[in-house]
């Protein structure tokens, strides 16, 4: 019947043979406008909020970016560049003072003709760094003896000579700013969390004095804040220790610094060892396998790996807390920021501010690469997890 | 400002454990080949480091010239800096051989931490910055004034003491911090600003309009800063305390780092004893005799390292006033070398 009439009448063919062309989804569904509109704009009261914090976001940036860029200084060659003038009555930030300052910043007061030594340590921390941390690098073992053996040894061999290899000697109190920083967050780090799991093992040991030793030790260290530690090693133990027997006061302060870091470890791993089910102990143990290789094998593996969010973030925290070691007297790069302050040939009124700016930014850039690298290691190792 | 009760229960501690340190300091530092000094983690004109990161300032350059006196050679002294509560202990426990940090010599320091101060290398004491539009001559006249003062430091009780002695009326505007104390000035906040002379002229530099400001010729407080060493050491006292002496010695007579090797000629006796062209006084303290010589060829007189650091040639350009010499109506005064 159908067919008779579109055959016989093809002026009135109203049926269709093929599709219309799909139209785009109406733009008020799908994509950025959308978006917008759900979120930002979909009630009176919604509106309104997102155009207040749009004001308040353009005022907070503006100042910002005038301070930072628009109304600084980035010539110079002492304070008066960075004074207020009849063209400028509200001056920015002085990066001239920051770039004078840069050298000291990084190096400290290490010698200059010797700076070439730290240059090599940076460059290679740098190099096995990404070599360790770099998933899909060529030959990782290596990566990581070179970060874990080598650097250290050439490091200390570097930074503070060797006669013998007629590298001149430099005391700990030339180091200075980034250097003392990395090297106090880098040795806290590395050291503190192999120490954290033994001390985390040894608070659920069967043995009793190994547990003992681990649960005082754990819960004195956490039960006295980071600065009584760093000012008892530093002002109390040379009263105790004959002075030809003085350590060094960089010394003392890494010391403190791991311990401390080392029994906070110490918890979160255990946090870890304890959301473990039993029957992962259980099926360790009948497979035959002894204590280390259960752990080895079975344990730690999954234990780390539900605790690397909390691992990550001792260790940013660890990373700021070196801030601290300002407080005893030696030069890391807060302290190098605060002396550099007190020069009277750049004290202005945007001096300290300029250099808070510039430790934020630092800080910042250092503690975000650790997070979101942190970040990618999870979600490789949760690939597993969706299986 | 300077005082704690911490330094000094734990300073009495130290000095009986500490009496074990043996004398004897001068044969350490010439065994170890280095002077270690004592030095303030950061103080505008006494103690800082450089951009290049060398230690620069009047106490820097204390330092130097004790290192020329035993060595002839100002580079070989290393500088622990210290935090004020650390000072103390230190020196206590042998690891500086001399505090020269802006400290303060008082009674209880001699008695209960066991220093001694060898002499003093700046005299110090509490000021006032004040706007200059006020028209203010004399701390006398600040009657009704608001002044911006830092909470809980010795500061502020020379103020209240002050103010109370003189019966003038005053507000005290009070806060935490340095900076805070300072900033409130500059808003306008405050009349005055108050706290230790040396301090108010690297202060002022942070202000917004420095040259709108000045120091007031009133110094409420008395703040004696010099070097100080360990009890029970006279020969290593003496040392430090002559190194002063013999820079302030050698501004009396016109000796310069320039002009010292003309002076080696010189027919005056004062000049002859210092630099060591006649007499063994160096001897006297364990020394070469032209310890004195090496001091004002490597670092200078007393008036030069001065003018250098905090004085005319510094950003802060603080007036000599009290550290003149006692000739020229100051405090300085040196015994005779003879």
């Amino acid at each position: 019947m159908s067919n008779s009439v579109s055959t016989n009448s093809p002026s009135v063919s109203f049926i269709r043979k093929e599709s219309t062309q799909a139209l785009p989804p109406p733009i008020r569904a799908t994509g950025a406008l959308a978006w917008i509109r759900d979120n930002l704009f979909s009630t009176v009261f919604n509106t309104v909020l997102t155009f207040i914090s749009l004001a308040l976001i353009y005022l907070m940036l503006m100042q910002l970016l005038h301070f930072a860029f628009f109304d600084a200084t980035f010539t110079g060659q002492d304070r008066s560049a960075c004074l207020s003038s009849a063209s400028r009555p509200e001056p920015g930030a002085c990066w001239s003072f920051i770039s004078t300052y840069i050298n000291y910043f990084i190096y400290g007061s290490y010698p200059i003709d010797l700076r070439w030594r730290v240059n090599i340590v940076y460059v290679l921390f740098f190099i096995s760094m990404v070599w360790v941390l770099w998933i899909n690098a060529p030959k990782r073992a290596w990566g990581a003896i070179s970060f874990f053996i080598i650097l250290p040894i050439v490091s200390y061999i570097l930074l503070l000579g060797a006669p013998s290899l007629g590298l001149e000697k430099v005391t700990t109190e030339r180091l200075g700013g980034m250097v003392v920083t990395f090297i106090v967050a880098i040795v806290g780090i590395v050291v503190s969390l192999p120490l954290g799991i033994l001390l985390a093992l040894g608070r659920r040991s069967n043995l009793p004095i190994v547990k003992v030793f681990c649960v005082i030790f754990i819960e004195f260290v956490r039960g006295v804040p980071l600065i009584t530690v760093l000012f008892a090693a530093n002002f109390m133990l040379p009263l105790f220790l004959p002075p030809d027997l003085n350590p060094d006061r960089l010394l003392r302060a890494l010391v403190a610094v791991v311990l401390f870091s080392a029994a906070y470890m110490a918890e979160v791993v255990r946090a870890g060892l304890q959301a473990l089910p039993k029957g992962q102990y259980e099926g360790a143990n009948a497979m035959g396998l002894s204590y280390w290789q259960s752990m080895r094998l079975i344990i730690l593996p999954q234990a780390l790996k539900a605790t690397l969010p909390n691992i990550v973030n001792s260790n940013v925290a660890l990373f700021k807390d070196t801030t601290l070691v300002s407080t005893v007297g030696i030069f890391d790069f807060v302290n190098t920021l605060q002396a550099s302050f007190k020069n009277p040939d750049w004290a202005t009124p945007v001096t300290s501010t300029t250099g808070w700016l510039f430790a934020a930014a630092f800080y910042f850039v250092c503690c975000y690469s650790m997070s979101s690298y942190a970040r990618t290691i999870e979600t490789r190792l949760a690939i597993a997890d969706k299986r | 400002m300077k005082s704690s009760l911490i330094s000094l229960t734990v300073g009495s501690a130290i000095t009986l454990i500490a009496g074990a340190v043996s004398a004897g300091t001068l044969d350490t530092v010439k065994s170890k080949g280095f002077l270690q000094c004592g030095s303030n983690t950061s103080l505008a004109g006494f103690g800082q480091p450089d951009p290049q990161g060398n230690w620069k300032g009047l106490d820097v350059d204390f330092c130097r010239a004790v290192a020329s006196a035993i060595f002839n050679d100002p580079t070989k002294v290393k500088f622990t800096p210290l935090a004020a509560k650390d000072r103390f202990t230190a020196l206590q426990s042998g690891e500086i051989d001399a505090l020269v940090r802006n400290t303060t010599w008082t009674l209880s320091r001699d008695t209960t931490l066991g220093a001694f101060f060898g002499a003093v290398n700046y005299y110090d004491g509490q000021g006032f910055l004040v706007r200059k539009s006020m028209n203010i001559k004399s701390a006398l006249e600040l009657n009704g004034a608001t002044v911006c003062v830092q909470q809980g430091t010795t500061t502020e009780l020379n103020l209240t003491d002050y103010f109370r002695a003189n019966k003038i009326t005053y507000k005290p505007v009070v806060f935490a911090g340095s900076d805070e104390t300072l900033k409130a000035y500059d808003s306008g906040r405050c009349d005055a600003y108050t706290t230790d002379a040396s301090g108010l002229y690297a202060e002022r530099l942070k202000l917004t309009k420095p040259e709108d400001n000045a120091v007031l010729p009133e110094i409420i407080s008395k703040e004696p800063l010099g070097p100080a060493v360990r009890q029970g050491d006279d020969q290593w006292a003496n040392i430090i305390r002559w190194t002063h002496y013999a820079m302030v010695t050698a501004e009396e007579q016109g000796v310069t780092t320039a002009n010292v090797d003309e002076m080696l000629k010189s027919t005056n006796p004062d000049i002859k004893r210092l630099l060591g062209t006649e007499g063994k006084f160096g001897e006297g303290l364990g020394l070469k005799n032209d310890w004195a010589y090496q001091i004002i060829k490597n670092v200078g007189n007393y008036g030069e390292s001065f003018e250098r650091n905090v004085g005319a040639g510094s950003q802060l350009k603080i007036a000599r006033g009290q550290n003149g010499l006692w000739s020229k109506g100051g405090l300085q005064y040196a015994p005779p070398i003879r």
